[in-house]
């Protein structure tokens, strides 16, 4: 696998609420080799505290060699990512990771919960590209409230996909889980793509195995180089002893792990 | 002549031992992988040396997560020796460094003295390994798990039976986590250690007052980054005062100044570790960096910086 080190400039900047944030960076080598659910390593300044890179999976890839990176302020790194203006520079290692498997034909469902949208949104672009079975598959879309999901349900349906929506405090769809969606749709579709928050990850897991049906979870967890040097991004695996989330992932299939909750 | 090729022609060569280097810049054990991690990111030969991850006799599993939390300019690490022991490392690992030419060293670690001198026999007959870097930070199982390099008779006892084993040039890399780092030191210099390298991570821990669990599920693990550089440099600068072998600095180096700061503390080489995890491309720059300043000082070679501390 090639990785590339870019210097990368920030083309655009959305705030979606007052603590998630979009952020368009022109990487065209990374973006034309990059994958659905791959990700990147990001170091925002050349400062020492924050120490590491930030791992952010990538969002949205376009033809003008742009991609986006879709994050909620949640620390030192995230808060300073949030800073970033159009026209500065951030320096961006990737594409990184085993992407989700795109299987052409099956029919497929996306869920994803909060951020875990981020890495979706890039696959459905690509989905659409390929060759697709069955009509309109569903993208399940939860987040604490709705003006989280406004932007990005706008954009998925402008894809072509219908869009169901569940929100904690009932602000939008379903008032619930995410995953509370799934259950009437889990026995139509081969195939269920989802990226959130592990304890949500684990219930669709535990739904998609109940109905017999694949699933590719992608995996979040700490990681300081992304490359598979430093190994401390083990999630506990099936067969026993550990994956790393960086190079046997971020996406698995979800027989491959085991859920420690 | 380009600014890069400038900067190569400068004499970097240091020596260790019989080992040869290039340059004095070689990529610390833990953070660079097998090489073929950075192979992309890195042009792998301008390197001084690399050191692989530390292999045991049998594979290790390693520690459960969390692995590592990001602390104050640093990060704590307990990987808990995760490798693919000795046999997979020669199988698998070091057939991609045949068309490399920087050398490779290979950190070792055991639980046993026998261990040792075991993995260390089995190295020593293997074409591709330039020299052993031998970690002693590690538990000593058969005496009650205290680390064989707090021990000034246990860390010689190592020493003396990896020298036994191999004809390589033989690494002893210290601890910090001891009350006089000098008199391990020199029990390896005494035990036959061609050079010693300093300093491995500082033994730490981090707490998430939230839940008022530890942030390590190992609970505590060791510190690196720019947050030890100080306590290295000390270290390595106190080492060098009573030992004559070569030393090697270690310890939060991410730029030329840092490395520059390690041979005058009387270090002949450097390692960098953490720095090539947020910064793959440090090892270059710093190559580079070290070429310009023996250039831009009129120095003959980068030997004439080692031991150059002045004092009143």
């Amino acid at each position: 696998m090639i990785e590339f080190q870019e210097k990368s400039s920030v083309t655009a900047k959305e705030s979606l609420t007052e603590d998630i944030f979009r952020i368009t960076v022109q990487a065209p080598r990374i973006a034309k080799a990059a994958q659905p659910g791959q990700f990147v390593m990001v170091r925002i300044q050349d400062t020492l505290d924050p120490l590491l890179r930030r791992p952010f999976s990538i969002h949205k890839v376009s033809r003008d060699g742009s991609l986006a990176l879709l994050f909620k302020v949640v620390g030192k790194g995230t808060r300073m990512l949030s800073g970033v203006n159009p026209g500065m520079n951030i320096n961006l290692i990737g594409p990184l990771g085993k992407g989700f498997n795109l299987t052409p034909g099956s029919s497929f469902c996306m869920i994803g919960g909060g951020m875990g949208i981020a890495p979706l949104y890039f696959l459905a672009q690509q989905l659409l590209h390929s060759e697709r079975a069955s009509d309109s598959p569903p993208v399940l879309l939860g987040a604490q409230t709705q003006k989280e999901l406004l932007l990005l349900t706008e954009e998925f349906t402008e894809l072509g996909y219908p869009v169901h929506t569940a929100t904690d405090d009932g602000t939008l769809g379903h008032h619930g889980f995410v995953t509370e969606l799934l259950d009437e749709i889990v026995y139509r579709v081969g195939q269920v793509y989802v990226c959130g928050p592990i304890p949500m990850m684990r219930i669709v897991a535990l739904k998609c195995q109940a109905a017999g049906v694949a699933c590719q979870v992608s995996l979040e967890t700490h990681m300081a180089c992304g490359l598979g040097a430093c190994l401390g991004c083990t999630f506990p695996a099936r067969e026993g002893g550990y994956k790393h989330v960086c190079k046997d992932g971020p996406v698995m299939s979800a027989e491959e792990v085991v859920w420690t909750l | 002549m380009d600014p890069l090729t400038a900067n190569e022609s400068v004499d970097l060569q240091v020596s260790i031992g019989s080992l040869q280097l290039k340059n004095p810049v070689l990529t610390a054990s833990g953070t660079f992988g097998y090489g073929r991690e950075f192979d992309s990111l890195v042009t792998l030969n301008r390197l001084g040396g690399i050191i692989v991850k530390g292999i045991s006799l049998e594979p290790r599993p390693g520690n459960p997560p969390p692995r590592i939390i990001e602390t104050s300019c640093g990060m704590l690490n307990a990987i808990g020796l995760e490798n693919v022991g000795v046999d997979r490392f020669i199988e698998e690992k070091l057939p991609f460094f045949q068309n490399i030419e920087s050398p490779v060293i290979v950190n070792i670690l055991g639980d046993s003295i026998e261990e040792y001198s075991q993995l260390a026999e089995r190295l020593n007959t293997v074409h591709g390994v330039a020299a052993l870097e031998v970690n002693i930070s590690c538990p000593n199982v058969k005496k009650g798990g205290v680390a064989f390099g707090t021990v000034p008779e246990m860390a010689a006892a190592v020493t003396k039976a990896v020298r036994k084993a191999v004809t390589l040039p033989v690494i002893v890399k210290l601890s910090p986590n001891v009350t006089d780092v000098t008199v391990i030191a020199r029990a390896v210099e005494d035990a036959g250690a061609d050079a010693v390298s300093l300093i491995n991570t500082l033994l730490g821990m981090a707490i998430d007052v939230r839940t008022s669990r530890p942030k390590l599920a190992n609970v505590v693990g060791g510190l690196s980054g720019p947050a030890i550089k100080p306590v290295a440099l000390r270290m390595v600068w106190q080492v060098a005062q009573v030992v004559s072998i070569p030393v090697i600095g270690i310890g939060g180096i991410g730029t030329t100044e840092d490395a520059l700061e390690f041979l005058i503390a009387g270090a002949t080489a450097v390692q960098v570790g953490t720095a090539n995890f947020y910064q793959p491309t440090a090892t270059e720059e710093i190559i580079s960096g070290l070429g310009r300043y023996v250039r831009e000082t009129g120095l003959e070679s980068i030997r004439d910086v080692t031991n150059s501390l002045e004092l009143d």
